[in-house]
């Protein structure tokens, strides 16, 4: 029993920690580029609707997930515009879009779905698939754990690479250095501008992969309440992850396993009887109490946030 | 910050116009899809103004959002940013709601007990925000925002107490009569369904409060000399820690009373929550429009509270409602990015100098 309510936790961890996960990558390009991305929150969502509303049209949960993330692109490349075109406030750009984007995918989803809110129910088979489903015995450990959506190992998979390009490749040392000191960069040769440009649009499309690994994989439709709030959290992994890829996942895995423990202690044949509200704060407290301990001050991008013109002194 | 007398005044212009792209984004998308942009806007103008009702509803959505605007502008006057309205409005309500329900006292006491209460609550919660980041220099925008989620989860696990909720109902028990603060003889007048309250007077009072402190105090120049060079102010011996304490514990009083008077004067009890409702969100929003200044967060709350209130009346032409929100967001948008909006009137003034 014990080691299949263990199964059972870290099911749901992995499945609850890849919004996050892809999310938190997204905010890590946009701010190792020097560009405060607080508007995940509404790619996330508009990633989450386009992801649900193209599986019920066109059947294919993978189109469906490309389009979240072309939808999630889309409002990121709005929020490059006016933050390195036209030197906005990084952080109301940010919220901008968090007004822009919930709005119009609720807008939409009334258009398209005779006035609803929610889009309607998936079928299995325009839901993302398992790919490991029927190698391991059926409810065995393995089975319970490994047997979950194809988005949860591309999340991971993306750890990897998104560590790769940041460390091992000269885009990444580029991208770094458009994001520590862009005038030295500028100096040496590198288009400031395009290297940021490149990473909000990346991000943007990571937290539409995010959104859609919610509404294509763990729930089967997108609702308002859907996204709420996640967004914000996988920002708050980044900086708890101190901008690093790596750390970003630890922090979404924390943040997944305390959603996992609320899912499992949630579920009245556990008979474990502690306020589900309480235990959903424990993230938060746990974040505020890092912050305080370890991250303290200046420890991201040094010009991050900072919006830049070329030329100037 | 270059900024001299003329650019200030075109900052009022570059406000103007931003309403105006906004409200075209929102007739485009409007067009796009099919319906007539100008029964929507008709609709809407007279969902604000068309009876005395509707009008009472506009200026009852309001207020909660000016005194959230007016917490988002004040911090924002002092140099920091408070994402954490939100957190400090559900803080407000849930004290107001507690002491307005389990105190006995006679209104009189109750009144000012139960709205003091609350702004004390706010304040904590913003303190809290201060001095993470003078302390240890947090953020405050991340803990703002964990902040929010706690006072979230807060008020949900407090409903769910057994005497504190109404059983069978998502919600609490109402508050005694003694702490609320309707006005009854106007209600029968414009309608008895509308909340009309006395939270409008408190509110403006505050924000009277509010420029009064900012401008002719020493705290207040203290705390906007913290806001516009920190490093400068420190040098000429004020402590910059101890202000973003202050001003960090006064921005969450705002929202903290916006909260409380929200549950006095409007709900009266609070309910579970599903989502965060963002009266603290769309304060931000207000501040911005109204250029981070007290007198523009009256005239920014209203603004979108009239949004808010009428943009719902567009459903009568079937719209999705949801376009206000597009509408929203595309003024911060053009706000955010005000040299766009100057370019274009550059242009245009450009374009006229050659007629």
């Amino acid at each position: 029993m014990f080691s299949k309510n263990l199964a059972m936790i870290l099911s749901t961890t992995l499945m609850y920690s890849t919004p996050l996960i892809f999310t938190s990558l997204g905010g890590i390009f946009s701010e190792n580029a020097g560009v405060v991305n607080i508007g995940l929150e509404g790619m996330m969502t508009i990633g989450a609707f386009a992801g649900a509303a193209a599986a019920v049209m066109t059947g294919n949960p993978w189109i469906a997930f490309l389009v979240a993330g072309i939808a999630g692109g889309i409002f990121a490349l709005l929020h490059a515009i006016a933050t390195i075109k036209f030197n906005a406030d990084h952080v109301v750009s940010g919220i901008a879009i968090n007004f822009l984007a919930p709005g119009f995918a609720l807008f939409l989803c009334r258009r398209l779905f005779d006035g609803s809110t929610m889009t309607p129910p998936m079928q299995l088979t325009q839901k993302m698939p398992r790919p490991l489903n029927g190698i391991f015995a059926k409810g065995s450990f393995m089975d319970i754990v490994f047997n979950t959506y194809s988005t949860v190992y591309i999340a991971f998979a993306l750890v990897f690479v998104t560590w790769f390009i940041l460390y091992k490749t000269k885009l990444g040392l580029r991208i770094r250095a458009v994001g520590e000191h862009p005038k030295a960069a500028d100096t040496l040769g590198i288009n400031v501008y395009k290297m940021k440009y490149l990473c909000v649009i990346l991000s943007g499309i990571l937290a539409g992969f995010g959104g859609a690994s919610m509404s294509l994989a763990i729930v089967s439709t997108f609702r308002p309440t859907l996204i709420s709030g996640q967004g914000y959290i996988a920002l708050a992994a980044v900086i708890f992850g101190k901008w690093k890829p790596q750390g970003a996942m630890l922090a979404s895995l924390l943040f997944g396993a305390s959603t996992g423990l609320v899912v499992f202690l949630g579920n009245p044949s556990v008979g474990f009887s502690v306020s589900e509200n309480l235990l959903s704060m424990v993230p938060y407290l746990i974040t505020l109490i890092v912050l305080v301990l370890f991250v303290g001050k200046g420890n991201g991008p040094a010009a991050n946030g900072q919006i830049y013109e070329k030329g100037e002194r | 910050m270059k900024k001299n007398k003329k650019i200030i005044n075109d900052t009022l212009l570059y406000t103007l116009i931003s309403i105006f792209l906004g409200l075209l984004v929102g007739a485009v998308v409007l067009a796009a899809s099919g319906f007539s942009p100008i029964d929507g806007y008709a609709e809407m103008i007279k969902g604000i103004f068309g009876k005395p009702k509707y009008l009472a509803w506009t200026v009852v959505k309001s207020t909660p959002l000016i005194l959230t605007g007016l917490s988002v502008a004040f911090a924002f006057r002092t140099g920091l940013f408070n994402i954490g309205a939100e957190g400090q409005f559900i803080v407000g309500a849930l004290t107001a709601t507690l002491v307005g329900y389990f105190v006995h006292v006679p209104a009189i006491i109750h009144i000012p007990l139960t709205l003091l209460s609350g702004c004390l609550a706010g304040a904590i919660w913003g303190g809290i925000a201060g001095i993470l980041k003078s302390k240890f220099g947090v953020n405050e925008v991340i803990s703002t925002i964990m902040l929010n989620w706690i006072a979230f989860y807060l008020s949900n696990y407090f409903i769910m107490m057994d005497g504190f909720k109404k059983p069978g109902t998502e919600a609490s028990f109402n508050i005694q009569d003694t702490a609320t603060i309707d006005i009854k003889w106007l209600k029968s007048l414009v309608g008895p369904a509308t909340k009309v309250n006395w939270g409008i007077v408190i509110a403006l009072i505050l924000v009277v409060i509010i420029s009064y402190l900012l401008y002719k105090t020493v705290l207040g120049f203290e705390l906007r000399a913290v806001g516009f060079n920190k490093y400068a102010a420190e040098y000429a011996g004020i402590n910059v820690n101890k202000s973003m304490v202050i001003s960090m514990a006064i921005a969450g009083l705002l929202a903290g009373s916006a909260g409380a008077m929200h549950v006095m004067g409007v709900s009266h009890k609070i309910t579970i929550l599903a989502a965060q409702e963002g009266f603290g969100f769309d304060g931000i929003a207000v501040a911005l429009i109204g250029n981070n200044t007290p007198i523009g967060a009256i005239l920014g709350g209203f603004l979108f509270g009239a949004l808010k209130y009428g943009g719902g009346k567009m459903q009568n032409i079937g719209a999705p409602t949801e376009v206000i929100n597009i509408v929203i967001g595309s003024i911060i948008y053009f706000i955010a990015a005000s040299r766009m909006v100057k370019i274009i009137i550059d242009k245009m003034r450009g374009g006229k100098a050659d007629v």
